[in-house]
């Protein structure tokens, strides 16, 4: 359940940007390997956004995708979780992308 | 760029009238040939953010580091499920290197001081972190406890994080390793089961490898569990109640604390 305490800081990050407006939209970049349930993220904005600027707001959760290079071959594998193997039979391989937790943009009333 | 309409922000563009200007965001403003017109009115309505949301804590990790960095501490993050040893290790390893290095504990947990007094009758300073609810330690707090414990230059801090497998391992303390521990008595498959605490790991130390007789754990498939999800980490089997495999622990520190430690002595 660290997704009260990710949402709290994503309300307040959104809140201070927002200095007093109405919040339509909030769109959150969000990574596949991020260890975060989406649900669990919802259920918190709600809770969170109640009494905020951000009250009645929608939350878009963009997936970015799970990206890494294997060490052996360069090749780029896409995974679904933080491990796993090139098409060459490698597992030593450097995350790009996939780790993102980001407060990418809102519209505002 | 603009998601919306394409639009470079701040961009210089050229108006009909042939006069050119800087935009600073979208705004209403008048030309000089009477007419008055707003830009891109969807402008002042979308607002980038383009924020990490665990931006905070990891300027407070960055804030840490600098005080380890600053005092020549060696800081290494302890992480496993509730009950895997982590407090058991602590206290055999303060007792194993009382004449070889300083030490000193962070220990977090929702609630009570128990760990606390177990490490400080091992002989070790230690401060203890109650989180009330939450579910694993971030920097912010690790720093005000660092305020608290004031850790002797030169000196090795073991941070013990609140035993939880899934969300500690989101959160930078400014640690220099990350230390996980899984018990015999858990199942071999828990480095496939959270591969988010395992991928991040330096070491993964497999523990109570004493009561291995009395169980059916099959130790090689859970290194090779441990393997597929991080082929870089070290793997040791330890067991603080007889001392195995604690010789190989204590070798792996010098060795990973020396730069660290080294320019102190």
């Amino acid at each position: 359940m660290h997704e009260l305490g990710l949402t709290m800081e994503i309300v307040e990050i959104a809140v201070e940007r927002a200095q007093g407006r109405s919040v339509k939209k909030l769109r959150v970049e969000v990574g596949k390997l991020a260890a975060v349930v989406p649900d669990s993220l919802r259920f918190c904005f709600d809770l969170c956004a109640k009494g905020t600027v951000l009250e009645g707001a929608e939350l878009v959760l963009d997936w970015v995708p799970g990206r890494a290079r294997c060490g052996s071959c360069g090749a780029d594998v896409f995974l679904k979780v933080p491990y796993g193997q090139c098409t060459c039979g490698h597992s030593d391989l450097t995350l790009l992308s996939g780790h993102e937790l980001i407060v990418a943009d809102m519209e505002v009333v | 760029m603009c998601g919306t309409c394409g639009c470079e922000e701040n961009a210089m563009h050229d108006h009909d009238d042939g006069h050119t200007h800087d935009h600073e965001g979208a705004h209403t403003h008048s030309h000089g040939n009477d007419h008055g017109h707003d830009h891109s009115p969807h402008d002042d309505k979308r607002l980038k953010i383009e924020r990490a949301v665990l931006a905070k804590n990891d300027g407070y990790a960055s804030f840490n580091r600098g005080f380890f960095a600053g005092r020549g501490i060696f800081a290494v993050n302890l992480l496993s499920s509730p009950g895997s040893g982590k407090t058991t290790l602590l206290e055999r390893a303060i007792g194993d290197l009382a004449r070889d290095m300083a030490v000193s504990v962070i220990e977090g947990d929702l609630a009570t001081d128990r760990d606390a007094a177990r490490i400080r009758a091992a002989g070790a300073p230690v401060v203890q972190i109650n989180t009330g609810a939450v579910c694993h330690l971030d920097a912010h707090t690790v720093g005000h406890a660092l305020e608290d414990l004031a850790p002797a230059r030169g000196s090795v801090l073991f941070i013990e994080n609140v035993g939880n497998l899934v969300c500690p391992a989101m959160f930078d303390l400014g640690e220099h390793e990350r230390i996980v521990l899984f018990a015999v008595t858990e199942g071999e498959d828990k480095p496939i089961k959270y591969p988010h605490m395992f991928a991040r790991a330096s070491l993964v130390l497999l523990t109570k490898v004493d009561l291995l007789p009395h169980l059916s754990f099959d130790v090689e498939s859970a290194l090779g569990f441990a393997r597929e999800v991080n082929p870089r980490a070290e793997v040791l089997r330890v067991s603080a109640r007889t001392g195995a495999g604690m010789t190989e622990l204590y070798d792996w520190l010098r060795k990973r604390s020396e730069p660290v430690l080294g320019g102190v002595r």
